[in-house]
C-alpha cells in the first residue's frame, strides 16, 4: 500500500478503538451466556460482525436453542452482503485476497470506505482495509479481556461507548450527505427502520432500507 | 451424528460463523458485469447509505426492539452539533461519548 491519507488513517483507528473496545461487552455477554472462552473468542474470530455475535450469544443464554440464535445472527448478517455488492468493484480483489475482503467486510470498513468517497478510490480502499484489520484485532483482544472477567471497564454505557458507536456512524455518513437527495435517503432510512422495529425481527428494519435505496435509485435517474 | 449429540454452544458458534462468512463471500462474488448499468451502479452506491443511517437510528433510539430516549440521544446529539462546526471525526466520537456518560452517572 503506497502513502497512506493520514486522515483516513485518524478515521479508521478511532472507528476501531471505540468498536473495538465494545468487544468487552460482548466477551462478558457471552461468558455470561455459558459460552465458554475459547467459543467466546472464535466467535469474534470467525463470525466477526458484532451485531450477529451479539444475537446468537443473546437466544443462547436466554435459554433458547441454537438454530434459532444461529437463525437471528444469520438475518443480522444479511446486511454484510449488500456491503460486499458494494466492496467488491472498489477493493477488485480475488482469491485469498478476496476471502480476506469478504471477512473484513462489516457496517465499519464499509462506513470508513464510503466516507473516502468524495476523496478518492485509493482512500476508500485504504480505509477498508484500515478499518477491517483495526476492528479485527481490537474487537478481538477486547472480547479475550471481556470473557476472562474485565469486570473493571463494566458497563459499556458508563463509557459513553452506546453513543460513540452511533456518532461514529453518522460522523462517516457526514461527508455523503451534502446531497440533497441523499440526505432526504438517509432520513427516510432512519424512519422506517424505526417505525418497523417494534413489530419485526432484529436484522429485518435494516436490511428493509435497501428498498428504500433502489426505490430512490430508481428516481434518481429519471430527474438526470 | 443426530443434533443433540453436538453441544449447542459449538453448534451455535459453528453456525454462525459459517453462514456469515458465507452471506459476506456472497456479495464479493457476484459478477461485475451484473452490476455495471447505470442504474444498477446508483442504487448499489444507495443501499450502504441507506443501510448506515438506518443502523444510526437503531443503535440511537432502540433498545430490545423497543424505542427509547435515553442518554444515548443527548450523545448523538452533541455529535451532530460537533458536525455542523466541522470538528474533526475523533473529536465527534469523544465529544458524544462523552456528554453520553455524564448522563449516565448522573442518573
Amino acid at each position: 500500500m503506497s502513502r497512506v491519507n493520514r486522515a483516513t488513517a485518524a478515521q479508521s483507528l478511532s472507528v476501531s478503538l471505540t468498536v473495538g473496545a465494545y468487544g468487552v461487552a460482548f466477551g462478558a455477554a457471552s461468558v455470561a451466556a455459558g459460552f465458554t472462552l475459547w467459543q467466546s473468542c472464535l466467535l469474534s474470530l470467525l463470525t466477526f460482525t458484532g451485531a450477529s455475535q451479539f444475537a446468537v450469544v443473546g437466544v443462547l443464554g436466554a435459554g433458547g436453542s441454537p438454530i434459532s440464535g444461529i437463525a437471528t445472527a444469520t438475518l443480522l448478517g444479511v446486511r454484510n452482503t449488500l456491503y460486499g455488492l458494494r466492496m467488491a468493484p472498489v477493493l477488485n480483489v480475488k482469491g485469498l485476497r478476496r476471502i480476506f475482503a469478504a471477512h473484513l467486510t462489516i457496517d465499519e470498513s464499509t462506513g470508513v470506505a464510503l466516507s473516502q468517497e468524495k476523496v478518492g478510490l485509493r482512500e476508500m480502499r485504504q480505509g477498508f482495509w484500515l478499518t477491517g484489520f483495526g476492528v479485527f484485532i481490537f474487537w478481538n483482544i477486547f472480547t479475550l479481556a471481556g470473557a476472562l472477567g474485565a469486570q473493571a471497564m463494566g458497563d459499556p454505557a458508563a463509557w459513553g461507548l452506546d453513543a460513540a458507536v452511533p456518532a461514529a456512524f453518522l460522523g462517516l455518513l457526514w461527508p455523503r450527505l451534502i446531497n440533497k437527495s441523499d440526505r432526504f435517503l438517509a432520513v427516510a432510512a432512519c424512519a422506517l427502520a424505526l417505525a418497523m422495529t417494534p413489530y419485526f425481527l432484529p436484522g429485518v428494519p435494516i436490511i428493509s432500507t435497501a428498498f428504500l435505496a433502489v426505490f430512490f435509485g430508481l428516481r434518481a435517474r429519471v430527474w438526470k | 451424528m443426530e443434533i443433540d449429540m453436538i453441544d449447542p454452544f459449538w453448534l451455535a458458534v459453528i453456525g454462525t460463523s459459517v453462514l456469515a462468512f458465507i452471506l459476506k463471500y456472497l456479495g464479493h462474488s457476484v459478477p461485475k458485469s451484473w452490476l455495471s448499468h447505470p442504474r444498477i451502479l446508483k442504487i448499489n452506491s444507495l443501499i450502504p447509505i441507506a443501510l448506515l443511517s438506518a443502523l444510526v437510528a437503531v443503535q440511537t433510539f432502540t433498545k430490545d426492539s423497543m424505542l427509547i430516549a435515553d442518554q444515548r440521544l443527548a450523545g448523538v446529539g452533541v455529535a451532530v452539533l460537533v458536525l455542523i462546526l466541522r470538528a474533526p471525526f475523533p473529536v465527534v466520537v469523544i465529544s458524544a461519548a462523552a456528554t453520553s456518560a455524564a448522563l449516565f452517572h448522573l442518573n
